[in-house]
């Protein structure tokens, strides 16, 4: 592999990775809009770019939509003192926002986002097309709790530490069923004489003409309210829960730390939303229109549109169940995991395996 | 008194799911998600003051311009928190004040210390300290707060009554005089 192919394959992670964060940051701000929105407030509108802000009309619009305001947000987690509390394990303590932030920026790598259709072919527009995507991704994004329990052990103190054993107890138990129960998309994209694999790209594929979310509603329920365990997302919160644990794992950090670790489940819920969409929503396939995405760079521009704003209209849903549901009590979160999710994630596969039995009969 | 005790009726299956309830959920918030908000945009917008609202106590001048305050320090007495202080003298016979007796020389609300009660408005026989609508008063030190004389009458300006009372003595004593 010569320099510049290496050097090519890197700015184009570098632009994936830039345009990941900078969405994790407006879905920051996008949470506290909708928070402020859903309980009657007004929401961050204050914040104004000098320039920008003074354009007329649309300066203004944009001042009172606080699009500015994760720009002043992320600026004073950069200059904020930085205090190490004595009692912490350094190296670890250090590690963990690190551990924490890598794996979920990691993820965004096999996830298909769009379509470019050359010489007659579908690509994927993607970092790298691997064989086992689906199977990466769960591998990598369930790494990123290494950083919530190293975080929690490492405060060495005690809130920390219970927010640290709760995310590593919840996450054991909603791997399961998050794992299961998307099994049934695998066993319908790779019919006889199909080539899948764990492909994502493929499974967005199979979905040309009907969204996987209306053949197997089961399994896209069970598997959101899998990655809201996984993601950390009230009503399942259980790392965090302000209300009984301070602040959770996070308690003992501040400043740029603590922004890694915001920074971090922001990018979790994108990617857990963009997965979503790929597996249940059609990706960036529209029902009933079967391949519109023929027209070279148009079509893939449009293609990874529609994935945006499909993952953007996911995320909306995380927000909004965050800011209606109250937050499960630590038992019976175990319950539901243990006695609910899992025997129901593989009730799922039977009864589609019976269903897909059926129908290759016919 | 007799005890009812009441059976919860068992949830049903559907119900058993929370799936329903969760809907309903989120229904309700959609509904609010949509609803105008109820945030006042403090310095751009004020809240409606309503009438005989208790804000910043402050001094007020008559229909003439002259100051009702006689310093008869029965607020000053009367204030729970004692935030008034007021330095009084004896006004000279004769003159345009002559009728007048007595007027504040110094009049100091400590607006630290004041706790907007109104009992000063209350007590006065004058009618001259009145409670306004101003809320917001700021300053940066603590001697800033201390309103004296010039600054009360500022915040209180002119109470145009109708009350006339040293036109009237005056005119009365004129009156008796020339009996």
């Amino acid at each position: 592999m010569d320099v510049f192919k290496i050097l090519g394959i890197t700015a184009k992670a570098l632009v994936v990775v830039l345009v990941l964060l900078s969405l994790s940051n407006l879905a920051i701000l996008a949470e506290r809009k909708v928070s402020s929105w859903i309980q009657g407030r007004v929401g961050p509108n204050r914040t104004a770019l000098p320039i920008i802000g003074a354009i007329p009309f649309l300066g203004a619009g944009l001042t009172r939509l606080g699009l500015f305001q994760p720009l002043a947000d992320g600026l004073k987690l950069l200059l904020k003192e930085d205090p190490v509390p004595d009692h912490v394990n350094k190296f670890y303590y250090f590690l963990a926002p690190v551990a924490a932030f890598i794996p979920a920026v990691t993820a965004i790598t096999v996830l298909p986002f769009g379509e470019i259709v050359r010489n007659g072919t579908p690509r994927p527009i993607v970092l790298a097309d691997l064989d086992i995507g689906i199977l990466f991704i769960f591998a990598v994004a369930s790494l990123g709790v290494y950083g919530v329990i190293l975080a929690g052990w490492a405060s060495n103190s005690k809130y920390p530490f219970l927010g640290g054993i709760r995310a590593s107890a919840q996450m054991i138990s909603y791997e399961l069923a998050l794992g299961l129960s998307i099994l049934p998309v695998f066993m319908w994209t790779n019919a006889p004489g199909s080539q899948a694999g764990l492909n994502l790209f493929a499974v967005v594929q199979g979905q040309e003409h009907f969204w996987n979310v209306f053949w197997m509603p089961v399994s896209a329920l069970l598997f959101l309210v899998a990655i809201f365990a996984e993601t950390n997302r009230l009503p399942f919160d259980m790392a965090e829960s302000e209300s009984e644990l301070v602040s959770g794992f996070s308690t003992e950090y501040g400043s740029f730390k603590f922004g890694l670790f915001f920074l971090a489940e922001y990018a979790h819920i994108v990617v857990g939303s963009g997965v979503f969409t790929v597996l249940f929503l059609g990706g960036w396939r529209l029902p009933f229109i079967a391949s519109y995405y023929s027209g070279g760079m148009t079509g893939a521009v449009l293609s990874v549109l529609v994935f945006c704003a499909k993952t953007f209209l996911v995320v909306f849903l995380f927000m909004w169940v965050r800011w209606t549901l109250p937050r499960f009590r630590y038992d019976q979160i175990m319950k539901l995991g243990w006695t609910v999710m899992l025997p129901l994630s593989l009730l799922n596969i039977i009864g589609y395996a019976l269903f897909l039995a059926v129908w290759d009969g016919i | 008194m007799a005890v009812k005790i009441l059976k919860r009726r068992p949830l049903s299956l559907l119900e058993k799911t929370y799936l329903p309830q969760i809907l309903i959920g989120l229904k309700i918030t959609l509904r609010n998600l949509f609803r105008p908000s109820v945030t006042l945009q403090y310095p751009e917008e004020r809240p409606d003051i309503p009438e005989g609202y208790r804000g910043v106590p402050t001094l007020v001048k008559d229909a003439n311009g002259r100051e009702k305050c006689v310093a008869c320090q029965l607020c000053e007495f009367v204030c729970p928190p004692r935030a008034i202080r007021i330095t009084s003298r004896e006004l000279e016979t004769g003159g345009e004040d002559a009728h007048i007796e007595k007027a504040p020389d110094e009049f100091e609300i400590d607006m630290l210390r004041c706790i907007y009660c109104g009992y000063c408005q209350e007590v006065c026989p004058e009618e001259a300290i009145w409670l306004q609508d101003v809320f917001s008063i700021s300053g940066y030190s603590r001697e800033a707060m201390v309103f004296d004389k010039e600054k009360l009458y500022q915040l209180g300006g002119t109470l145009p009554d109708n009350h006339f009372k040293w036109d009237r003595k005056k005119a009365e004593e004129e009156a008796a005089k020339r009996h």
